[in-house]
C-alpha cells in the first residue's frame, strides 16, 4: 500500500524534471542485452506482489518494466528500484511470461553505471565496486579487507564495530588474507579480458 | 564416493563451521573431497551486477580447474556459488556467442562435463539406511525448521533443484537422521542476502518474519544451507531484538552441523561454538 504512494508521489518529482521523455531506442537496447521480450509483460503484478524489497523502491518491479516499455530511460536509469534488488529470483520465476526480471535489474544497473549515472543507493554500488576489486587483487574474497576498504570509502567507521568485534573474537574473519600469486593472476586476467572486450563491443 | 569440492570464499572464513561440519559428515558416510586445485571466488552478486561477461567467466573458470583435475562432479555447499555455477552454465548452454567470450576470457578449454552438485543431493541421493546407520544418539527436543532461501531452487528452470516454492530435500535428510521436521511458511523467503553491510535494516526487517514464523510454529533450530541466510539470521539477531523489541534466541545451523550432531561429533568438532546466538546447552 505504502509502496503505491511513495511511487506515485515520486513519478510527480520525475515527470516535473522532464524525464518522461521516451527514448525509442531504449527499449530494444535493453531487450538485445538481456535477450527477453519485455513486451511479454501482461501486467499482471506477480513479480511485484512477491518482490520481498518493493518496500524500498521507488518503482516496484512492474512499474520499471512498463517505463523500459514505453522507453523511459532517463527515468529507469535514475531508479533506486534496481540497486535495491536483492536478487532473490521470486519474479523471474513467478512471470507467467517468462520476462527474466532479476536479469533486467542487473542490466539497468549495468547501463546506469556505463551512463554515467550515480546511483541513488550509492552504498550498493560502493560495495560491489569494493568487493570486485577484493576478487580482482586476491583471487578470493578477503572479508576483513573489504570491509576496511568499505570503511574506507563510506566513513562509517562505526557501523556494526560491535558485531564485527564478535565476529572477530569467533574467528569467523581472517586477519590475513590467503594469498597466491597463482591465483592473483588468474583473476586479475579475468578482470582485464572482460574490460578489453566489453570496451572494444 | 568421490567428489572435486568447491568450497568459496565464504566456507573459508565467515562460514568455516559449514566447511568443517560438511567434511565431517562426510568424511562418516566415506564420501571423499577434493578441493579444486586453484579455485578463485565465482564473483557472487557484485559480479552479475557489474558484468554479465564477468559473471559468466568466474564460475566457468572453477569449472574448468576442476575439470583439468580430472573431476566428474563437484560439490558446492555455497548457495550463493551453486546459483552462480548453475546460471553459468546455463547462460552459455544459450548464448553461443557468450560461450566464446567466456572460453576466450578465461583461457583454457572448456568441455562442460563437470556436474555441480549441492551437499544436499548428494545426501539425498544415498540409500536412507545408510544415513540411519550413522546416527549415534537420536536427537531429542530439537524441532527444527528448513530455510532452503533464494539461491537453492530459484530459478527453476536453471537450478532444477526440488519443487521451487515448497522444497524438501533438506526436511527429509534431517528426518532421516532423527530430527523432528515442523512445516512453516518461510522456506524460501528472502533474508535480505547481500545488503548484510549496506541496506542492513532491509535485512532486518526480513529477518524478523522469519525468525517469527519458526518461533510460531515451535521450532528451537533453523537449519540453513547458505553462508549469507547463516550470517544474516545469527549474527543479526540481537540487532532484530532491538529493533523490534522482540526476545528471539533461536540457534541457526548449517544442516551439515545438526548430521554431525546426530552423527556423535562434539559441537565444537562442528564449530558450532563459532556461532552468535548461544547454543543452549
Amino acid at each position: 500500500m505504502s509502496t503505491q504512494t511513495v511511487s506515485s508521489e515520486s513519478l510527480q518529482d520525475k515527470r516535473s524534471e522532464s524525464a518522461l521523455v521516451p527514448d525509442a531506442k531504449f527499449m530494444k537496447q535493453m531487450n538485445d542485452e538481456v535477450k527477453v521480450n519485455v513486451n511479454l509483460c501482461y501486467q499482471c503484478r506477480k513479480c511485484s506482489a512477491g518482490c520481498p524489497m518493493s518496500a524500498d523502491m521507488d518503482y516496484t518491479p512492474v512499474q520499471l518494466i512498463h517505463a523500459i516499455r514505453l522507453g523511459l530511460k532517463e527515468l529507469v536509469l535514475n531508479s533506486k528500484t534496481m540497486w535495491m534488488c536483492s536478487s532473490c529470483q521470486t519474479c523471474t520465476t513467478r512471470c507467467p511470461q517468462e520476462v527474466d526480471i532479476a536479469r533486467i535489474m542487473d542490466a539497468a544497473k549495468i547501463m546506469a553505471i556505463a551512463e554515467g549515472i550515480k546511483p541513488p543507493v550509492s552504498s550498493v554500488h560502493t560495495f560491489n565496486k569494493a568487493a570486485l576489486r577484493n576478487i580482482k587483487w586476491f583471487g578470493r574474497m578477503y572479508e576483513l579487507g573489504l570491509i576496511g576498504d568499505l570503511k574506507m570509502r563510506t566513513f562509517e567507521f562505526f557501523k556494526d564495530m560491535g558485531l564485527g568485534a564478535k565476529m572477530f573474537f569467533k574467528g569467523k574473519l581472517k586477519i590475513v588474507p590467503s594469498l597466491s600469486p597463482l591465483r592473483t593472476l588468474t583473476t586479475w586476467k579475468i578482470f582485464s579480458r572482460v574490460k578489453k572486450k566489453e570496451r572494444s563491443s | 564416493m568421490k567428489y572435486a569440492y568447491y568450497p568459496g570464499c565464504s566456507l573459508h572464513s565467515t562460514g568455516a563451521e559449514f566447511d568443517v561440519s560438511f567434511k565431517a559428515v562426510s568424511g562418516k558416510l566415506g564420501i571423499e573431497l577434493e578441493e579444486v586445485p586453484g579455485w578463485v571466488c565465482c564473483g557472487t552478486s557484485p559480479a552479475h551486477a557489474s558484468s554479465h561477461l564477468l559473471a559468466t567467466a568466474l564460475p566457468i573458470k572453477n569449472l574448468a580447474l576442476a575439470e583439468y583435475a580430472q573431476a566428474k562432479e563437484v560439490a558446492v555447499p555455497c548457495a550463493a556459488c551453486y546459483s552462480r555455477f548453475k546460471s553459468a552454465l546455463y547462460d552459455i548452454d544459450q548464448d553461443e556467442k557468450l560461450k566464446e567470450d567466456v572460453k576466450e576470457v578465461i583461457g583454457s578449454s572448456f568441455q562442460g562435463k563437470v556436474k555441480v552438485l549441492h551437499p544436499l543431493e548428494i545426501f539425498a541421493g544415498l540409500p536412507v539406511a545408510e544415513l540411519k546407520d550413522k546416527v549415534k544418539e537420536k536427537p531429542v527436543n530439537t524441532k527444527v525448521v528448513c530455510y532452503y532461501g533464494c539461491l537453492l531452487t530459484r530459478p527453476p528452470k536453471v537450478m532444477q533443484f526440488d519443487n521451487v516454492e515448497y522444497p524438501m530435500t533438506m526436511d527429509q535428510v534431517l528426518e532421516n537422521v532423527g530430527y523432528e521436521v515442523l512445516d512453516w511458511s518461510y522456506k524460501t523467503d528472502c533474508c535480505g542476502a547481500t545488503f548484510a553491510l549496506t541496506e542492513t535494516d532491509a535485512v532486518l526487517r526480513l529477518c524478523e518474519k522469519i525468525l517469527k514464523d519458526a518461533q510460531e510454529v515451535g521450532a528451537n533450530a533453523i537449519a540453513v544451507a547458505c553462508p549469507l541466510c547463516h550470517a544474516n539470521l545469527d549474527t543479526r539477531q540481537s540487532d532484530i531484538n532491538a529493533k523490534y523489541n522482540t526476545q528471539y534466541n533461536i540457534p541457526i545451523y548449517y544442516f551439515t552441523q545438526l548430521m554431525g550432531l546426530a552423527f556423535g561429533f562434539t559441537p565444537k568438532e562442528l564449530g558450532v561454538n563459532k556461532h552468535l546466538t548461544e547454543v543452549p546447552v
